[in-house]
C-alpha cells in the first residue's frame, strides 16, 4: 500500500486568509455596479458590499451581509465551485484573468462571526405557527433558519444520525475540516425555535400525512436517496462501492487507518463526487487511482480546478471510457472492461476498441436519483413529480398547497449546496407569506 | 543621454534631486548613505540654537494608506534637530569636504532676533556649506514658540528675517514656505521683497492623520494625547503643484527660483514640478518609505523621458508648463469634449455608469438591448471626466474633442474660435 497522507484529509484545501491577506485581497474588489458576481451567486449575496466591509475592517458586518442571503455562507465558502459561479463572473477576469478570491473572503468573514458564536439575528415575535422540515441538509437548514427568524416554530426530521446532509456525509473531508458541518448546524440552530429530530425516516418512521396533520406547512428537503446503477455485468461483485457511501464512511470514521482504500481504484464518473472520492482514495493511501469518464474532458461536471486538484494528487483522469462490464474472480472485483468511445460530428459512439483496466476496487459516481418516500401508506401521493423529482414553482411550492420542497429532490435541482440554500430560503419566505396572509400586523 | 546636472542659485549638483530638510538628513551617517546612493544634494535637517530641542519619546509618525497599505500620506510631530549645534556643524563640515560635488544646504530656524540669525549664519558659513534654507514652514511644535510656520504665516516677518540673512551672509538664501496660509503668493512676495534668492515649497500641512477609536486619542498619540502634525507624501503633491505654479506665474514673483517640494515620489512627479516652474526638487517621504535607492528610478526615469522628448538639459524643462496655467475665466468655453469608452478594453465593472447616474449627468448606459453594456450618451455628456477618473482600466475611457458639426447636448454648432467667460453673455461683468 502506498504511503497515506491522512493529515491532508484533515487540512483545509485553502488555508484561511489572515487579516492581512483578506485586507489586500478585499482591496482588489472594484465594487461594481449591478455586480456580475451577485447575479452569478444562486443566493444573490451582496458580494461587493461584504468585501467592502472586509476592506474597512468590519468582518462582523461583512458576515451579516453574507448571512442575510445565505445562512450556510460558511460552508458555501468552502464547497462552492466559485470558479464556475461568482469568481467566473468577476470583471477582473477580463483584464487580468485573475478574479477576486470571493470564496476565501467569504470564509474569512463568516469564520470571524461564527467564532464569536454571536447570532446576528433575533427572531420576530412568535406567529404561533408550526412548520415541519424534512431533511437537515442545506435546503432544510436554510428553510428552518429563515422560518425561525420570521417567528415560526420549526421541527426538523432527518433520516441520518447527524444533521447536515451532504455537508456532513457527502463532501470531501478536506473541504470541511474540524467538524465544520456540525459547528455550522449548531450556529444555525442558535437562533432558537428549531428542534432537530434525528434518525427519522420519511415513509418509515412517519408519513407526510402525519406532518400535514400536525403542522401548518411542510418543507421537503429530502436529497437523493439512491445512487445510479451502472446497469452492467459484475456490478454486484465485492469491491464495487457507491462513491457517496465511501465518502460517508470516511467522513464518519474516527480512525482512518481502519479504512481500506485498496491498491488500485477505478472511479467511474466525471462530477464533483467522483473527484472527491478519487482524491480521498489517494490520500488514504491507494496506490493507483484512475478516474474514468465516458465522454471528453469538456463534458465533465467537475470544474477545471477540481480536475487539477485530482491530478496534483496523483489521480489519472481517463476520458472516453464507457464501462462495459466489471470483471471478477471468486466474487471479488479484478478489473473493468471499457469500450473506448468517440464523438465525431456530434455522434457519440464506440470506436470498437475495448480496454481492460485492472483494479481491486470500483467507486461508482455516476449520479444519484430521487427515491420517492413521500407516498402515504396507500401508495397514493398528491405530490406531483416531473422527470423523477418533485415539481415546484418559483416559490418552491409543490402541487400540494401545504407542502414546499427544495434542494436536490426537486426537478432541476442543481446538485449544489448554494442552490439548495436558495431553495430553502425562498420556500421559507413563501411559507411565511402563506401562513401570515390575512393576519393583521402588530 | 540627457544631462541631469543641475545648478540652482549657482549651487551645483549632479542631478536635480535633493533630500529635503527632514529626518533623512539629520546626521552625517544618513547623508553619506544618501550620497553613496546617488542623491544630488541635501538640505540638512533644521539647525536651531543650543540648548537643542527635545523630541517626544513616543510615536512621531502616522500614515494613511491606499490599497495594500501603500503609503500615500505621512504625518509627523518631530521637531528640528535634537542634537547639539556643534555636532551638526562638525558633521556638515566633514560631509561637504568629502562630497564636494554634492549640494549641501543647511536649514535654519532660530528666534526672530537679528543677532540669533547673524550668529548662526556665521557658523554655517564656516562649514563650507553651499547655502541656507530658512525654515518658515514647520507647522507643529516650533510654531508654538514663535518660529517655523508662525513666521511663515506673517509676510512682514518673512521679509524682515530674509533681509537680516541677506545682510549677514554671502551664502544663497532660500526661504521655505508654509502651505498653511490662504494665498501662497503673499509670503512668496515677501521673501522676494526681503531679498531672498529663492523660495522652496511646500513644507508640511497641518493635520491630524487619524483617531484611535478605542482610546479616542488622535494619532500619533503620546500617552493618550495627540497634537497636530505636518502632513506630507504623495497625497499633498497636487497642493504643492498648485502653489509652485501660483508663484511661477505671479507677475510679482515670476522668475524667482523655486525648489519644488511635496510628495515627489517618481521621476514623473519631479518632471511635473519642474514643468510648472521648479528649478529642482526636494524629496523626503518617498525616501522615508522606500529608502535611498529610489534615486536610481528618479534619475533614470527623468533621463529616459528627457531623451524621448529631446530635452538636453534639466533647465530646458523648467517652466515649460507654466504659461498654460491660467485663471478659470480664461479657459476656452468653446472647447467641447465627450467621453468615449473603448469597448474592447471595458471590463464591465459599471462604475462609470453608476457614478454618472448617481452623482453627475446620467450620460452612460447600463444596458443596451437588454444586455449589460456601458456606452456614453453624447446628448447628456458634458465632458466632465468623472468616468475617466473612476475607471479601473488605463485608457479605457478617454475624452475626445468634438471638432465639427454640433454639440448634440446643447444643439449648438461647434465654434472653433476661442471664447471665454470674460465675454460670455451670461457674465454680468462681461465687456461688450
Amino acid at each position: 500500500m502506498a504511503s497515506s497522507s491522512y493529515e491532508q484529509l484533515q487540512q483545509d484545501l485553502h488555508p484561511p486568509l489572515s487579516r492581512h491577506e483578506a485586507s489586500v485581497e478585499s482591496d482588489r474588489c472594484y465594487f461594481c455596479h449591478d455586480a456580475p458576481c451577485v447575479t452569478a451567486c444562486p443566493t444573490g449575496i451582496d458580494i461587493p458590499l461584504f468585501i467592502r466591509q472586509i476592506s474597512t475592517d468590519n468582518p462582523k458586518g461583512s458576515a451579516r451581509t453574507i448571512f442575510n442571503e445565505n445562512i450556510l455562507g460558511g460552508m458555501c465558502a468552502r464547497v462552492c465551485p466559485t470558479e464556475t459561479l461568482c469568481e467566473q463572473a468577476c470583471v477582473r477576469n477580463t483584464a487580468e484573468d485573475n478574479p477576486v478570491r470571493i470564496g476565501e473572503l467569504q470564509r474569512y468573514a463568516t469564520d470571524h462571526l461564527m467564532e464569536t458564536g454571536e447570532q446576528p439575528y433575533s427572531r420576530a415575535q412568535s406567529t404561533g405557527c408550526k412548520v415541519a422540515v424534512v431533511g437537515a441538509g442545506p435546503a432544510g437548514l436554510a428553510c428552518a433558519h429563515r422560518l425561525a427568524l420570521l417567528g415560526h416554530e420549526v421541527d426538523i426530521f432527518d433520516a441520518r444520525p447527524k444533521p447536515g446532509g451532504l455537508n456532513e456525509y457527502g463532501i470531501a473531508a478536506y473541504k470541511s475540516v474540524d467538524e465544520f458541518a456540525q459547528k455550522e448546524v449548531a450556529y444555525i440552530l442558535s437562533i432558537g425555535g428549531i428542534t432537530l429530530h434525528q434518525d427519522q425516516v420519511l415513509g418509515e418512521d412517519f408519513l407526510l400525512e402525519d406532518l400535514k396533520r400536525d403542522y401548518q406547512a411542510v418543507f421537503l428537503g429530502l436529497g437523493l436517496g439512491a445512487v445510479n446503477d451502472l446497469g452492467i455485468e459484475g456490478e454486484e461483485l465485492a469491491g464495487v462501492v457507491d462513491a457517496i457511501e465511501f465518502i460517508a464512511e470516511l467522513r464518519q470514521s474516527a480512525d482512518y487507518t481502519q479504512l481500506d482504500p485498496g491498491d488500485r481504484t477505478i472511479v467511474i464518473g466525471g462530477g464533483m463526487t467522483a473527484i472527491d472520492a478519487a482524491v480521498q482514495s489517494r490520500m488514504l493511501g491507494c496506490e493507483e487511482v484512475t478516474l474514468a469518464y465516458r465522454r471528453g474532458v469538456e463534458r465533465m461536471n467537475a470544474s477545471q480546478f477540481e480536475q487539477d486538484l485530482a491530478k496534483v494528487n496523483g489521480v489519472v483522469i481517463r476520458n472516453w471510457l464507457q464501462p462495459l462490464r466489471v470483471l471478477g474472480e471468486n466474487g471479488q472485483v479484478t478489473g473493468v472492461e471499457f469500450a473506448r468511445m468517440s464523438e465525431e460530428g456530434g455522434q457519440y459512439a464506440p470506436t470498437g476498441e475495448n480496454v481492460i483496466l485492472p483494479c481491486d476496487r470500483v467507486l461508482k459516481a455516476i449520479g444519484q436519483q430521487f427515491v420517492n418516500s413521500v407516498p402515504a401508506v396507500d401508495g397514493v401521493t398528491a405530490i406531483e413529480l416531473e422527470a423523477g423529482r418533485i415539481r415546484v414553482d418559483d416559490e418552491r411550492r409543490t402541487s400540494d398547497a401545504r407542502v414546499w420542497a427544495g434542494g436536490d429532490c426537486i426537478t432541476g435541482g442543481e446538485d449544489l449546496t448554494v442552490a439548495a440554500v436558495q431553495d430553502g430560503k425562498l420556500a421559507a419566505e413563501s411559507i411565511h407569506t402563506t401562513l401570515t396572509k390575512g393576519q393583521t400586523h402588530g | 543621454m540627457a544631462d541631469l546636472s543641475s545648478e540652482f542659485l549657482g549651487i551645483k549638483s549632479p542631478n536635480p534631486f535633493w533630500l529635503a530638510s527632514a529626518p533623512p538628513t539629520d546626521k552625517e551617517y544618513n547623508v553619506v548613505r544618501a550620497f553613496e546612493a546617488g542623491w544630488g544634494g541635501v538640505v540638512w535637517k533644521t539647525l536651531g540654537e543650543d540648548p537643542h530641542v527635545v523630541n517626544v519619546n513616543g510615536p512621531r509618525y502616522g500614515a494613511i494608506y491606499s490599497s495594500d497599505r501603500k503609503l500615500i500620506g505621512l504625518n509627523n510631530i518631530e521637531l528640528i534637530t535634537d542634537r547639539p549645534l556643534q555636532v551638526n556643524l562638525d558633521e556638515i563640515t566633514r560631509v561637504k569636504r568629502d562630497w564636494p560635488d554634492r549640494a549641501v544646504v543647511v536649514s535654519l530656524m532660530v528666534p526672530c532676533e537679528e543677532q540669533s540669525w547673524k550668529s548662526i549664519l556665521k557658523k554655517v558659513e564656516d562649514t563650507g556649506a553651499d547655502g541656507v534654507e530658512l525654515n518658515f514652514g514647520c507647522p507643529h511644535g516650533m510654531s508654538e514658540r514663535g518660529m517655523g510656520a508662525a513666521v511663515g504665516q506673517v509676510p512682514e516677518y518673512i521679509q524682515m528675517v530674509a533681509e537680516w540673512c541677506k545682510q549677514n551672509t554671502q551664502l544663497p538664501v532660500i526661504v521655505k514656505l508654509t502651505p498653511n496660509i490662504t494665498d501662497i503668493r503673499a509670503p512668496a512676495r515677501a521673501a522676494k521683497a526681503g531679498g531672498a534668492d529663492a523660495v522652496s515649497l511646500i513644507n508640511t500641512i497641518n493635520s491630524i492623520i487619524s483617531v484611535n477609536l478605542d482610546t479616542m486619542a488622535p494619532e500619533p498619540s503620546i500617552d493618550g494625547w495627540g497634537s497636530h502634525g505636518g502632513y506630507c507624501g504623495p497625497a499633498v503633491k497636487p497642493i504643492a503643484l498648485n502653489m509652485v505654479a501660483e508663484i511661477a506665474r505671479d507677475p510679482e514673483t515670476a522668475g524667482i527660483p523655486i525648489s519644488g517640494i511635496g510628495g515627489v515620489t517618481t521621476w514623473r512627479d519631479a518632471a511635473e514640478f519642474m514643468a510648472l516652474g521648479a528649478g529642482n526638487v526636494q524629496v523626503c517621504t518617498a525616501a522615508m518609505t522606500y529608502g535611498f535607492r529610489i534615486i536610481e528610478e528618479l534619475t533614470q526615469g527623468l533621463s529616459d523621458w528627457m531623451d524621448e522628448q529631446g530635452h538636453a538639459r534639466v533647465s530646458d524643462i523648467v517652466g515649460k508648463a507654466t504659461p498654460n496655467v491660467k485663471d478659470w475665466q480664461n479657459l476656452n468655453l468653446n472647447y467641447i469634449s465627450k467621453a468615449v469608452i473603448d469597448q474592447d478594453l471595458c471590463i464591465q465593472c459599471g462604475r462609470c455608469h453608476v457614478v454618472c447616474e448617481d452623482t453627475s449627468h446620467q450620460a452612460i448606459t447600463s444596458t443596451v438591448d437588454g444586455k449589460r453594456h456601458f456606452e456614453v450618451i453624447d446628448e447628456e455628456c458634458v465632458g466632465c471626466n468623472l468616468c475617466v477618473s473612476v475607471c479601473p482600466v488605463v485608457d479605457c475611457i478617454s475624452m475626445e474633442q468634438v471638432r465639427e458639426g454640433m454639440d448634440v447636448r446643447t444643439g449648438k454648432p461647434i465654434v472653433n474660435e476661442y471664447a471665454n467667460w470674460t465675454t460670455h453673455p451670461n457674465n454680468p461683468a462681461a465687456q461688450r
